[in-house]
């Protein structure tokens, strides 16, 4: 079970180019059509779409999984939070800084909730934002 | 949203979504970079204790992003987040939206604070979250 020496924990930072052509199959998975996204060089991009973008170019897209030895079949999205700093538009690198922040134990140990927080930075050193999703482990019961 | 002041109760966010479809799963799959077989697999699944693949969060999450942006530009988002309630099963018909619930003054200009919902056709309670968006 995940317990509190794993606070602190920092993974391998990622760095991930917000290319035109996966932007695209994300928007049309979404059936997002706003004209907003479709103008181009330097259009934003959607409100969650930060949190793909690390995942696509991580070596290991699950790595805080499988570095806190946690079961996959096991685990639950508990929350997720965006703090937007600064634009993020096409073409910007990115690079993400993901750190354990808590972890908390619930319903007697059944539960354990993990907040991993992750600083984005763009290509010119801006902190353009904050990312941060809370993970629900359900424990195996204790035999 | 600059030239008129939304006040407080006004819903500004309302968007229906299309029932989420096995085939919509795969291409989130993709499109996301979130390869969590839990949601494609029915084999995994079943084996994880489910009675079938449900929903990523952050497609249903997608959609409530996109039903916001639809009333906001992504510019003026400040902060958006959302705990997810409830697994979204295959075949739900989602509904977002946003109601104002404060007006406040926050880092020099003026925003507003949102609280979000995601429901499916049940009107079980998938997503609740919140955002502040600069007026």
């Amino acid at each position: 079970m995940v317990d509190q020496s794993a606070v602190g924990r920092a993974f391998t930072p990622v760095t991930a180019r917000v290319e035109p052509g996966r932007l695209r199959f994300f928007l049309k998975t979404l059936g997002e059509t706003n004209p907003v996204y479709h103008e181009g060089e330097a259009a934003p991009v959607p409100p969650t779409y930060l949190f793909c973008l690390e995942m696509m170019d991580a070596t290991d897209g699950l790595e805080f999984l499988t570095a806190l030895d946690i079961d996959l079949a096991r685990v639950l999205h508990g929350e997720q939070r965006f703090d937007y700093h600064a634009p993020v538009v096409v073409g910007d690198t990115l690079t993400f800084h993901p750190r354990v922040s808590s972890v908390t134990d619930k319903k007697g140990g059944a539960m354990t909730l993990i907040v991993v927080d992750t600083p984005v930075t763009n290509q010119n050193g801006v902190h353009v934002a904050d990312v941060s999703r809370t993970i629900v482990v359900r424990n195996a019961r204790p035999s | 949203m600059s030239s008129s002041v939304p006040s407080v109760g006004d819903i500004i966010v309302h968007k229906e979504f299309p029932p989420i479809t096995r085939h919509r799963l795969a291409l989130y799959c993709g499109a996301s970079g979130d390869h969590n077989p839990i949601h494609v697999d029915i084999d995994f699944a079943k084996a994880a204790g489910f009675p079938d693949v449900f929903a990523h969060g952050m497609l249903v999450m997608g959609y409530l992003g996109q039903a916001l942006t639809d009333a906001v530009a992504p510019s003026r988002i400040r902060s958006f987040s959302t705990r997810f309630a409830a697994i979204t099963q295959l075949g739900a018909k989602l509904t977002c939206e946003g109601t104002v619930t404060e007006l406040i003054e926050q880092g020099g200009e003026q925003r507003a604070k949102l609280a979000l919902t995601t429901k499916d056709q049940n009107g079980e309670i998938k997503l609740a979250g919140e955002a502040i968006i600069a007026l």
